[in-house]
């Protein structure tokens, strides 16, 4: 039984389950740095993407693109009640398509195509549209994305896209000596110590977001191996090295040293390289989270969830570290994330984990009686802090690299205020904006 | 193909239009759907999102609820919020698969009004339409449900259509009250911009209502119907040209619509009947007639107003054209030489076109900022 600080906040003693919160309404908080399915599909170099689906559904999609200065790498086909109503949509869709394609100054070599929830529920037949584009404009590569939010027991729209995005990629030879990064946003850090484990071996990294042109994209084809970071990435990395007939290691950001150690190894042992002085690397996380704590203290410390995939370990770590951690924000315990809840429960149940969506929240206080550091935009939000961590899904953050790297970012917000108002509502946070 | 947009964007949805109507009358509203309507809205078009809790949710839904007609899970989460949270009304929104499944929504608002005892209602929407649609329904149901009976008060006026999506600079509505006051009308209620649902429910009492933007001529119609108000629809507050000149027709046209009950559209018929393609006003078509109306008073020239948005046919002179997608809007400014829209509209002008920025938020979003 959960003893309920409110309708969205449960101590960490209490929370019982990975789902701590009821379903119910949902609110939004004017926090916008996570990426969206639209920033996702710009990172392919010269693809053209096209949403299918109604002007309210449009709406976000087509402002993102345009708040991203890439208007011209974006088309709509809008669908009206006389699509539904006369059963044109599946005609609306492959001609509106089409037309668009053809209106365009250049034919892109890739085009994403985002049907939606009507789309399911019409039973429109996307196979056929999709074949019959490919009849059509044969020197286009077609991607089978979907934005249905909807579709809640299917894959989301967000892991859908970071899948089918890779299926492009055709088979040729491997070059054992580079692996590719595949699904995640961010670059991971220059001195990281991936690239750092790969480099010392000759081997070399690289990732979607150090592609130019879309050739470049389609050479990431050519690595022996592919690895993941980020959880949503992992299901179409598998897929596309299974496809290509490749290595796939995944490799999350974490927090725990033994966890990385063991990542490290995984990663040496497969491709045969020197591991890192694991001992050497833990000794300088001490020093560095030693560092940051001499000067923050017994600062309250807020997470969230779209900070990093894995905000209780996090959590966990600055605890053991004798920060004062004080609230999380989430609203479900991932799987990857649940060993860190279990150690909460019983060596931290103090800490409160707040819901980031629940309706009561929108009119919940924002102040705190100390000035709270936040990790996280929405975490800065919630408490009214302007000393914040500004990252967005791990932020290419990790191993031992990482846990260093986050130390100094705690540092560097707590010694200098950032403006919250101005930063935070932003779309897509290291994208291109026009703001 | 006039479903294609190549590069323009789409106009705000009619789901937004009416959370953005409804945004600070104190009352909670749900829209029926499974993610992103909340999220586009206070992202693109909600200026005020950041500064003011107001309550508007999302219910999540998910296929299996839809497929099912599981309503018991909506109306028990609308209940048990409602209970917690004390709107001053709840007003239920839909979205494409909702309205697809034919949910009953009149019906749902019953239930939930009898469980929760708050006032509910359903603002006819789903997706499909535009924020002038589901602004103007939103606004049309306040005026049926909460605007009571009121013994009339001379020289009053209500200020109809007032939301950031068509007025986003904070001097805007400012400015139409001012010209209310000074000629000789004390504002009853500006809907829904810096009034309460309080002084909304005396919209009743008002000599006349001034209608300034599309989004506001529904509900004109239903205070016409139920108090004989009689609505004049134009605005004075336009930039881009000098309203010195448009101010008095406007002006003349409340009093004269005081005192005889006569309605009025100075903003399409204080203009020329007959302007050509040369000059184009891009937008609302009640801010880009009266634009018109103040440039064509100054003598500047006559302006056709093309109109992208829905509901807009009888707020448009002969000369004006509605369009519908980015095809017929390029087509209705093919032959300009002069166009005042948007920025947004710059990519799809002829080349020597010359454009006058006219920043909209119900089309570039923040853009327009």
């Amino acid at each position: 039984m959960l003893t309920r600080l409110g309708p969205s906040v449960v101590s960490a003693g209490d929370a019982s389950s990975l789902t701590p919160f009821p379903s119910t309404l949902e609110f939004n908080p004017p926090v916008h740095g996570v990426w969206n399915i639209v920033h996702m599909g710009m990172l392919i170099p010269e693809a053209h993407q096209i949403y299918v689906c109604a002007v309210n559904c449009m709406r976000g999609v087509v402002l993102t693109a345009a708040e991203m200065g890439m208007r011209d790498r974006f088309s709509c086909v809008v669908l009206k009640e006389e699509d539904i109503t006369r059963g044109t949509v599946e005609q609306v869709t492959l001609e509106g398509i089409a037309d668009t394609l053809r209106k365009l100054p250049r034919l892109p070599p890739c085009v994403i195509v985002f049907p939606v929830c009507t789309h399911h529920f019409l039973g429109v037949n996307m196979a056929h549209i999709y074949r019959e584009l490919e009849r059509r404009f044969p020197t286009v590569d077609f991607i089978r994305a979907f934005m249905d939010p909807i579709m809640r027991k299917h894959l989301s729209p967000d892991v859908r896209l970071r899948m089918v995005m890779h299926d492009p990629l055709k088979p040729c030879d491997p070059d054992e000596r580079l692996v590719v990064t595949l699904g995640s946003d961010f670059s991971l850090d220059e001195g990281s110590d991936l690239r750092g484990i790969l480099s010392q071996g000759g081997s070399r990294l690289t990732d979607i977001q150090h592609c130019a042109t879309y050739e470049e994209y389609l050479a990431l084809a050519q690595a022996g191996t592919f690895v993941s970071v980020y959880p949503n990435a992992r299901l179409g990395a598998e897929r596309a090295a299974k496809r290509l007939g490749r290595r796939h290691l995944y490799l999350p950001s974490s927090f725990t040293y033994d966890e990385i150690a063991a990542q490290h190894k995984e990663l040496a042992q497969t491709l045969q390289l020197p591991a890192l002085d694991v001992i050497g690397e833990i000794a300088a996380c001490e020093e560095a989270l030693a560092h940051a704590h001499e000067e923050i203290g017994d600062t309250p410390i807020a997470i969230d969830a779209a900070a990093h995939p894995r905000p209780l370990g996090l959590a966990r770590l600055l605890l053991e570290h004798n920060f004062k951690v004080t609230e999380v924000y989430l609203d479900f315990v991932s799987e990857e994330d649940a060993p860190a809840a279990a150690w909460l429960h019983d060596n931290a149940p103090q800490v409160q984990l707040s819901s980031i969506v629940m309706p009561d929240l929108r009119v919940a206080s924002r102040t705190r009686e100390r000035e709270v550091l936040a990790i996280g935009q929405k975490a800065a939000w919630f408490t009214g802090t302007s000393h914040f961590v500004n990252i967005v899904e791990g932020a290419g953050l990790w191993g031992f690299s990482g846990i260093r790297n986050m130390a100094e970012l705690m540092r560097e917000a707590w010694a200098h205020e950032k403006d919250t108002r101005d930063l935070v509502p932003r779309k897509g946070l290291g994208c291109p904006s026009c703001f | 193909m006039n479903r294609s947009n190549r590069i323009l964007p789409v106009y705000t949805g009619d789901v937004s239009g009416a959370c953005s109507a409804l945004f600070e009358l104190g009352g909670m509203v749900v829209i029926h759907d499974p993610s992103g309507c909340n999220s586009t809205y206070n992202t693109h078009d909600e200026t005020r999102w950041y500064d003011h809790d107001s309550l508007i949710f999302i219910t999540g839904l998910i296929e299996r609820d839809a497929i099912l007609g599981n309503d018991d899970k909506l109306v028990h989460d609308v209940v048990e919020t409602a209970r917690e949270l004390r709107p001053r009304f709840i007003a239920l929104c839909s979205s494409p698969i909702p309205w697809i499944n034919g949910t009953d929504f009149v019906a749902l608002c019953r239930l939930i009004e009898r469980r929760a005892g708050i006032p509910c209602f359903y603002v006819q929407t789903n997706g499909m339409h535009d924020y002038v649609v589901g602004a103007g329904n939103a606004l049309a149901e306040i005026a049926r449900q909460f605007v009571e009976a009121l013994p009339p008060v001379k020289n009053t006026v209500n200020i109809l259509g007032a939301t950031p999506l068509d007025y986003h600079t904070p001097e805007a509505v400012d400015c139409i009250r001012q010209f209310c006051e000074q000629s000789g009308f004390s504002v009853t209620s500006c809907w829904a911009m810096g009034s309460t649902l309080d002084e909304l429910t005396q919209a009743g009492e008002a000599s006349v209502n001034l209608v300034v933007s599309a989004a506001g001529l529904a509900a004109a119609k239903v205070l016409r119907k139920r108090f004989d108000t009689p609505f004049v629809v134009g605005t004075p507050y336009v930039t881009g040209a000098d309203a010195t000149a448009l101010r008095p027709v406007l002006a003349q046209a409340l009093q004269k619509a005081a005192r005889y009950k006569a309605s009025s559209f100075p903003c399409r018929d204080g203009r020329a009947q007959n302007a050509d393609a040369a000059r184009c006003i891009v937008g609302d078509p009640v801010i880009c007639g009266s634009l018109a109306a103040a440039q064509e008073l100054s003598g500047t020239g006559a302006c056709r107003v093309v109109c992208p948005t829905e509901a807009s046919r009888e707020l448009l002179a002969p000369c004006d054209v509605a369009t519908d997608g980015e095809e017929e809007v390029a087509a209705a400014l093919a032959g300009a030489a002069h166009v005042t829209a948007d920025p947004f509209y710059e990519a799809i002008l002829p080349a020597g076109t010359k454009l006058t920025p006219l920043p909209h938020l119900a089309f570039s979003g923040r853009n327009a900022l």
